[in-house]
């Protein structure tokens, strides 16, 4: 027989109750970058708005940066790790495939037997785990959800390649999903463009290094074959990144019903200054609306930029609690998750 | 109706001035967008985007590396125009 079965209850809405972010301790400046290629600090500011990006130590690892961001979320959202009842981790720069990252940071935060599980969702990866996290809130699987974009770029830069090796950055940022009685975060505009695969990604997949035919490797000035690396098709990325993207963006704004005019706060991707810019101008944000720019001193870190970048406008000021924020993710895939939020 | 090279290289002045403030005199065909013009390979992007929806054609990415002056651009233009 088909027996009826019991649905969970879940809360009627959810909203992000607190963000926390964590910067690896070493700033690095662009001056360390042209050590290894031929281009000059005022070429990459230019081109990226990026003055300094923080670069992890060995101790820093993809779970301590976690563990970091996660527990400065939790007491930010002022419950206790045992109320988690799952984890999200966006990465592409975990290196070990199995177990996952987040079974070992739902244990070691203290979550007890919390769902654990990553994600691959490059840039995109925190609108894609916020997605998730609504889901399964409002569903009924879990009444916390800890949210992690986690990356340590610095060990997928090809520092010989100009076009990236002044990009990406290291980090984590985390934030505490929960239960609402009001809507507070809006329907996620998220889709992928397999058909663009070649646009960004790594170099070479990590089973080429096996077998004796290193034929395919990229190698160093020395022959010697190289780690593998994220490249990028910098014209083509732009392109998509500006025009499509500030469509998605406003798509996302009328699928929450906020008008531009309705928004404080704009938290794009942090992939390029010039991206940004060109986004603000293509969507014709109004003057008051603010803007993060948290690339200019973090550069590149995927799917930890945008809650890094939440943490700083809301630790500077610049941001206020109850803010209405566009958040919108883009990248390799190509990937893209765009959404409206109440800033915790 | 297509435009003629005088409206295309017009235009194009106007879009240069917009996206990188060069002055609109400046903008002549025999000038290179990068040497010339200062306009670096993402603002070449934005040129090219806004030039699309000005004179109605597609210029793929593939294509947007072979335009190095603005007579590359008002050529493609015209070959390509509706």
């Amino acid at each position: 027989m088909t027996a009826k079965i019991r649905p969970a209850k879940g809360a009627p809405y959810a909203r992000i109750l607190g963000v926390g972010g964590y910067r690896p301790a070493r700033v690095v400046p662009n001056e360390e970058i042209l050590k290894h290629i031929d281009s000059s600090d005022e070429w990459i500011r230019t081109r990226s708005g990026i003055t300094t990006r923080h670069w992890a130590g060995p101790e820093e690892t993809v779970a301590e940066m976690s563990l970091a961001a996660a527990g400065k979320a939790v007491a930010a959202a002022g419950i206790t790790p045992d109320r988690i009842g799952a984890v999200v981790i966006s990465t592409v720069s975990h290196f070990k495939q199995t177990p996952s990252i987040a079974t070992e940071v739902a244990h070691r935060l203290g979550t007890g037997k919390a769902a654990a599980f990553d994600i691959s969702a490059a840039c995109a990866g925190f609108g894609y785990g916020l997605t998730i996290a609504k889901g399964l809130i409002v569903e009924g699987s879990a009444e916390y959800v800890l949210v992690i974009g986690v990356e340590r770029l610095s060990d997928l830069t090809d520092l010989q390649d100009r076009s990236t090796a002044f990009l990406f950055g290291d980090g984590a940022g985390a934030v505490i999903v929960g239960p609402a009685e009001e809507p507070a975060i809006g329907p996620t505009v998220w889709g992928s463009e397999g058909d663009k695969a070649d646009v960004i990604s790594q170099t070479v997949p990590w089973d080429e290094f096996r077998g004796d035919d290193v034929s395919k490797l990229p190698v160093d000035e020395n022959g010697e074959p190289k780690f593998p690396a994220i490249r990028q098709e910098g014209q083509t990325v732009f392109r998509w990144a500006v025009f499509e993207m500030a469509k998605v963006a406003q798509q996302a704004l009328d699928a929450a019903g906020v008008s531009a005019d309705d928004l404080d706060v704009f938290i794009p991707h942090q992939a390029n200054m010039r991206i940004i810019d060109s986004m603000v101008k293509t969507l014709k944000l109004p003057e008051h609306v603010t803007v993060a720019r948290d690339v200019e001193t973090t550069g590149n870190t995927s799917a930890a930029s945008i809650p890094l970048a939440m943490e700083r406008l809301l630790a500077t000021g610049q941001a206020k609690s109850g803010d209405t924020a566009l958040v919108i993710g883009f990248g390799a895939g190509l990937v893209y998750a765009a959404t409206v939020v109440t800033l915790p | 109706m297509a435009a003629t090279k005088e409206e295309i290289v017009a235009g194009l002045a106007e879009i240069v001035n917009e996206i990188a403030g060069i002055p609109v005199e400046d903008v002549q065909p025999e000038k290179s967008f990068t040497d010339d013009l200062d306009v670096d390979s993402l603002s070449m992007v934005e040129v090219v985007v806004a030039a699309e929806e000005r004179f109605g054609v597609k210029i793929p990415d593939d294509d947007v590396k072979g335009l190095k002056t603005v007579g590359d651009a008002v050529d493609y233009i015209i070959n390509h125009q509706d």
